[in-house]
């Protein structure tokens, strides 16, 4: 089949892109950028795509899809549709499901069930076993059967000599170690430490609690040479760790999520448990400080940190509650709207902070928009404006604080593996 | 006269005609309690439930007998969070207990916020009786009720809080409301008990309790929770009491004029001396008598809005 995305605008860093002009697709590979012929019009689809963008396709390096384990909440393919509708192509999904990913049957498993989506999902191995943080895990193993990166995720991995283990390990296969960076003895709290915790008399979480580990990991890979990964950065003190890391040329990279670019711990005031996040939302500084840090490239990428919870798990009392939000289907909307529309980044930045950053960090091939590459795409439109409406999300939970926002600019369409996402609908092309 | 909103969450915000109102209106029930028949009809037919999900004894025995002397239908509902965590939620608790058409709710909560979350899923007047580490403001009502009664007045007065303020609902009603009756209001305890950013209410800190009797007309002494702190927050109860301990002596050498309030229940030795907690410097049974006629007028007046 022969798909045409006509008068598109393209932009792809990596190939230095930035033009108006028609794409022939045929059986998945681009055939073509320009000058397409009359005959080729006629035996084609036709996508009218004025005022669109395309793009590489889009990858989310954070996602928790609970399966296996809490099939209730999300399953591989309610998680990959959502990413789907979200913009993205390919997404990581965390290894803190039931079993842990820390065998390579788990691996194998979520690469069997994900194999016919149009999302490509890859596996992070379990740092240690059943993320417990006393014994490494298979390391080698999990690799060899498909795992890009390992992480403890929603733990941190509790002792350095274990943390200095894995990341020896980690040179041999070159995955990075993604950390959850929180000194636990200082993290037994509901909300971030602040004036507004004192007000609210909730127990806080200091941000000193993540730049202590933050600190710790970049120390651990400057004397082991390996490579470490910061997940969802929240505090001004990490990012400026980062920041001065990468000066000394230490392996050392990081991600931020939407919402803690976008919402304060003064969102918390109403006590919603959908402002209910581990890393909790930071203060005003904070978030100035992070978006800064990814003016300036010290924040790599954007991720979701997507975490679906059961309404009756989440609505609860808020000390209770468990940690997390949904943000596949809200974070281009709202990356769009927070950092391209207020000028902090420039669309150029932003397709890099989704597309490219965070396959170099996984060690994974970066799309190309190029005449005989594999066709996979993120179509934008950049000033669509929308309202978010939880009860339409493809994920299987809601818990999303940002239900009946108004955000301008959101994924239209994604291409891969032979497929399209466009209109609601999954489609061979 | 009536109140700004139907619910009493906090005193975080709550304007000083209203928190006035409730404190007048209290003296009126106040002079109820003394009467041979202490009961009104004020609250006839109307159904209020007592929701206690944190171990209270004399918060929901006080809420009770207002509610009773005000002639209103009253249900207790008790149960530690920990049971109700395994099976119903707190959401289906709650609207079984709106079925059977209740009219307000007096709840208690270890987590802070839960009685915020209670407005949206019930059309009940909602009265916090003590929420997490957030606020507990009929407590705040009854020490500045029980102040006045006996300084005549709160503007201009230095009141402060002693112990652990970082853990404590009552601090942060008593700072509120004091704060909004012209009061000047700061606190005294080891700075790990001392939360974060409390300057910026403006609050005075005091980390030496001699200084803290020094300057003060009024002492609100916290409960030091025994089994949470020691060894935590504090190197030992006997420490505590040495520094920060409330005690005749201190209170003769440094200000014999001073008012020791305590929210109870009381650790004699450890946050006051015995001696001190019977002596002539405390109200301390007034507070328990006034918190009754504070909680009758605040169950009364949001019980007969409209």
């Amino acid at each position: 089949m022969k798909i045409i995305l006509k008068q598109i605008k393209i932009i792809d860093p990596s190939s230095s892109l930035n033009e108006v002009n028609d794409i022939l697709i045929e059986d998945g590979v681009i055939k073509k950028i320009g000058s397409i012929n009359e005959d080729e019009f006629k035996s084609s689809k036709i996508f009218e795509m004025d005022g669109k963008i395309v793009t590489p396709g889009f990858f989310d390096m954070h996602v928790h899809l609970r399966e296996p384990g809490r099939e209730d909440e999300e399953t591989i393919e309610t998680g990959s549709n959502a990413a789907a509708v979200g913009g993205f192509t390919g997404i990581a999904c965390m290894p803190n499901t039931n079993p842990a990913i820390d065998s390579a049957e788990v691996v194998r498993f979520i690469k069997e069930k994900s194999s016919n989506h149009l999302v490509d999902v890859f596996p992070i191995g379990a740092a240690t076993l059943n993320r417990k943080g006393e014994s490494i895990s298979p390391i080698l193993e999990l690799y060899e059967a498909g795992v890009v990166g390992f992480s403890d995720d929603g733990n941190v991995i509790k002792s350095a000599g274990i943390l200095r283990n894995v990341l020896e390990y980690s040179k041999i296969t070159k995955a990075p170690v993604i950390e959850h960076c929180e000194d636990e003895s200082l993290a037994d709290g509901a909300m971030n430490e602040s004036f507004t915790s004192t007000l609210l008399g909730l127990p806080g979480i200091p941000t000193v609690a993540e730049d202590l580990i933050v600190a710790r990991d970049i120390m651990m890979a400057e004397y082991v040479d390996g490579k470490v990964h910061i997940a969802h950065i929240s505090s001004k003190k990490s990012v400026e760790l980062v920041r001065q890391a990468k000066k000394n040329g230490i392996k050392v990279t990081a991600e931020v999520t939407p919402h803690h670019f976008t919402l304060t711990d003064e969102n918390l005031k109403t006590f919603d448990t959908n402002y209910k996040m581990n890393p909790p939302l930071r203060s005003r500084e904070d978030v100035e400080a992070i978006i800064e840090g990814l003016k300036d490239g010290t924040i790599d990428c954007i991720a979701s940190d997507h975490a679906p919870h059961s309404i009756e798990e989440k609505e609860m009392e808020f000390i209770f509650a468990p940690n997390g939000i949904i943000g596949l289907e809200t974070q281009i909307g709202l990356a769009i709207s927070e950092l391209v529309k207020k000028k902090h980044l420039t669309i150029e930045q932003l397709i890099e902070k989704f597309a490219i950053n965070p396959r170099k960090i996984l060690n994974l091939e970066i799309p190309k928009i190029k005449v005989g590459e594999k066709a996979n795409l993120t179509i934008l439109d950049p000033e669509i404006i929308w309202t978010v409406d939880v009860s339409k999300f493809k994920s299987k939970s809601k818990n999303s604080p940002f239900d009946k926002k108004l955000l301008t600019g959101k994924a239209i369409a994604v291409i891969n593996k032979n497929k399209m996402f466009y209109e609601d609908k999954f489609f061979t092309i | 006269m009536a109140l700004a909103s139907r619910h009493l969450l906090g005193l975080n915000g709550v304007p000083k005609e209203d928190i006035q109102l409730i404190l007048d209106t209290a003296r009126t029930f106040r002079e109820v309690l003394e009467r041979p028949i202490k009961k009104v009809p004020t609250l006839q037919g109307k159904t209020i439930v007592n929701l206690f999900y944190e171990n209270s004894t004399r918060t929901r025995i006080s809420f009770e007998l207002a509610q009773k002397r005000l002639s209103a239908d009253t249900i207790n509902f008790s149960t530690s969070t920990s049971s109700t965590k395994k099976g119903e939620t707190f959401k289906d608790t709650v609207r079984n207990i709106e079925a059977m058409k209740v009219d307000m709710i007096v709840v208690r909560h270890q987590s802070a916020g839960v009685p915020h979350y209670l407005t949206r899923i019930s059309n009940a007047n909602i009265i916090n009786a003590g929420d997490g580490l957030h606020e507990h403001p009929t407590q705040g009502l009854l020490d500045m009720y029980s102040i006045n009664e006996k300084l005549g007045r709160l503007e201009g007065l230095n009141v402060c809080i002693v112990g652990d303020v970082a853990h404590s609902r009552v601090a942060l009603s008593n700072i509120f409301g004091l704060k909004t009756m012209g009061a000047n209001v700061s606190v005294c305890g080891p700075a790990t008990m001392i939360p974060i950013g409390i300057e910026k209410l403006g609050v005075k800190v005091f980390h030496r309790i001699d200084d803290a009797i020094k300057n003060n007309d009024v002492l609100n002494v916290l409960r030091i929770q025994l089994e949470r702190d020691a060894g935590r927050r504090i190197p030992s109860l006997r420490e505590y009491h040495q520094f920060f301990g409330i005690t005749t002596d201190r209170i003769k050498n440094h200000n014999p004029d001073i008012l020791i309030l305590h929210p109870g229940p009381i650790n004699r030795g450890v946050e006051i001396s015995s001696e001190a907690a019977d002596g002539p410097y405390q109200i301390i049974l007034d507070q328990v008598t006034n918190g009754v006629a504070v909680r009758m007028a605040v169950l009364y007046l949001l019980g007969t809005m409209h």
